[in-house]
């Protein structure tokens, strides 16, 4: 009898609309998470529609040439590409060994009491928003540059034949340097706290016998840690790469804004990403502009190959982890 | 020396180095956020509150650039937390181990660390260019696309905390499968989806580049959502990036006032989800 009841309760519920708000609400959820890949379409239609006209003009040449003339009309993305790809570059060369660093302290050094407010404050730099790193940056941190760091590296380092290329010219304080150094602030957070998450996956069992068998805690993480999490690893490093890559406001208000190439890291450069702060709201001329969207357009596909492979790495280490 | 002392160093070395790293980290934090209030403080006047941007050379506040702020974080909060949530339930809910939940999950991955400025881009050829104007609804628009793959992430991840015997008992009661998800998956996580959405209010307080090519500025007060809107992020960079003293105090006023609110709700956020009832 009370079993009669439920069922007839059960079919009450499907009765009352229960299939047709299914349906409804299925869908529903289906539609908005469609456009979550409409708008990656939309952004890649977008960009490659207003890239056209420069991309027409200027053919593959367009990414061999550091030419940037508005007057002429004559633009190239080398020089964008190649302050891009060198801030990155020193932003990955101080943030991975600091990130790492950060890592290993909070995984198996730290008293437990500190782990959670350390991982905190941490990632609270990240949360930081890159136009405070820029302000702060230009006023505080670039002046420093200029008084005490630069002088010295052209004292040092620049005097170096062949090598000192790099540290030559005047102490600007602004420049390549003082913006991949701001770069590496900003990604040391992303490094590290993936890292900590990867390492947090490596078996008790597997460090306690290796500490059982007398290893020092430098050889648990170089002989134990380390190779288990090693694509997380670099899966952690290019997802810091992507964001140093397409990182905007801190990179403009540092970088000095020369369209050109120079050997010297300490010189002003451009991105592209700061070249797109600067000059899109003044472009003039449809080729310029197209110009600059076509920028935009590049950095996009580096970035999205770059976080692509982050996730791929990443994705793995998650599936052993599980199987 | 023997090896076991050598060992010993090393380790004493590696250990040193990654604490002097921890200290070299958080040396950051210390000093922006010292430098901020430093600078920042003395802009903080009633002032700021309660006059517009001045032009060089004279008193002001940043009171135009609050309220766009403000209203352009709201609408994009209002249509990002919807569209992110039921994107989110989907992948949660509906596609457990599908092609297309993977691609979408994917893509939304990529999105989430995605430059800005491509978002702006973005809204720039699709709003800006076809309206033929800047308007602080492109502005809404560009950060409501960043809000959506962050509420996305978030909702999915705390959906997924839910378990299952939760939606089993439900689904056993004879309440169809739409009703299991509102009133018990949602109700389970409702902590992890608020924390998620200000998170994703955090993100867009203070992001500028995808404001540049959409909201653009203005100096005067402006309700209209029709015409470029002031907000802080560009007032910021076009003060701070200024020649005048003026200008850049305001700037370290706005700056600070940007700061606190991020830092408020990002450790808000973070009480909120150390409270939620599924995680650990």
């Amino acid at each position: 009898m009370a079993a009669d009841i439920a069922l007839q309760r059960v079919a009450g519920a499907r009765g009352r609309g229960g299939a047709v708000g299914d349906f409804l609400f299925h869908h529903l959820t289906f539609l908005f998470a469609l456009l979550v890949l409409l708008i990656l379409g939309g952004v890649i239609v977008a960009l490659v529609e207003g890239a056209l006209p420069a991309l027409r003009t200027f053919g593959i040449g367009f990414l061999f040439s550091d030419v940037w003339n508005p007057v002429t009309e004559k633009f190239g993305a080398l020089a964008p590409i190649y302050g891009t790809l060198v801030t990155s570059a020193i932003a990955m060369l101080v943030g991975i060994p600091v990130a790492f660093g950060v890592a290993v302290f909070i995984t198996e050094i730290c008293p437990i009491w500190l782990k959670r407010p350390l991982a905190t404050m941490i990632e609270l730099l990240a949360a930081i928003p890159s136009i405070i790193y820029g302000i702060w940056g230009l006023f505080v941190f670039a002046p420093f540059v200029q008084q005490y760091i630069q002088p010295n590296l052209i004292d040092s380092l620049g005097q170096i034949p062949g090598f000192g290329a790099l540290f030559a010219g005047p102490p600007l304080g602004i420049g390549v340097l003082t913006a991949g150094f701001i770069l590496a602030i900003m990604v040391l957070p992303f490094i590290s706290s993936i890292m900590r998450d990867v390492f947090e996956t490596v078996p008790a069992i597997l460090k306690e016998s290796a500490y059982g068998l007398g290893a020092t805690r430098s050889e648990v993480v170089r002989q134990i840690v380390l190779p288990y999490t090693r694509i997380g690893v670099v899966g952690g490093i290019m997802l810091g790469l992507g964001r140093a890559l397409g990182e905007t406001m801190a990179v403009t208000f540092v970088l000095g804004h020369a369209h050109r190439i120079s050997i010297s890291i300490l010189q002003p450069g451009t991105t592209i990403s700061a070249s797109l702060a600067n000059e899109f709201t003044e472009a003039v001329g449809d080729l310029y502009l197209s110009s600059l969207i076509a920028l935009g357009f590049i950095l996009f596909v580096i970035t999205f190959i770059v976080l692509a492979i982050a996730k791929l790495m990443l994705l793995r280490l998650q599936r052993r982890a599980g199987g | 020396m023997s090896i076991y002392t050598r060992r010993r160093i090393t380790n004493g070395v590696v250990m040193s180095l990654s604490v002097a790293a921890t200290a070299f980290g958080l040396l950051w934090l210390v000093l922006v956020l010292w430098t901020l209030l430093e600078n920042g403080i003395a802009a903080i006047t009633p002032a700021l509150f309660s006059q517009m941007t001045p032009p060089p050379g004279s008193a002001g506040g940043l009171l135009n650039a609050i309220f766009g702020s403000v209203v352009m974080t709201f609408i994009a909060t209002l249509v990002g937390t919807p569209t992110g949530i039921l994107a989110g339930t989907f992948l949660a809910e509906y596609s457990r181990g599908s092609r297309f939940g993977e691609v979408v999950r994917f893509i939304n991955d990529i999105l989430l660390s995605a430059p800005s400025i491509i978002v702006g881009l973005f809204v720039y050829e699709v709003m800006v260019v076809r309206m033929g104007h800047f308007s602080a609804w492109a502005g809404s628009m560009a950060l409501a696309i960043i809000v959506i793959p962050v509420v996305v992430r978030t909702t999915e991840d705390m959906l997924n905390l839910v378990p299952n015997a939760l939606r089993e008992a439900a689904a056993a009661l004879g309440s169809p499968k739409w009703k299991v998800i509102i009133m018990v998956s949602y109700r389970a996580a409702i902590q992890g989806m608020v924390t998620g959405v200000m998170l994703a209010v955090a993100r867009i307080a203070g992001e500028t580049a995808p404001l540049l090519f959409t909201a653009l500025n203005n100096q005067f007060w402006s309700t209209n959502l029709n015409a470029p809107m002031a907000n802080l992020p560009v007032v910021i960079f076009q003060f701070a990036m200024s020649p005048y003293a003026d200008w850049q105090v305001l700037a370290w006023g706005g700056a600070l006032l940007i700061t606190l609110t991020v830092l408020c709700l990002n450790i808000g956020a973070r009480a909120l989800a150390s409270w939620s009832t599924f995680k650990q």
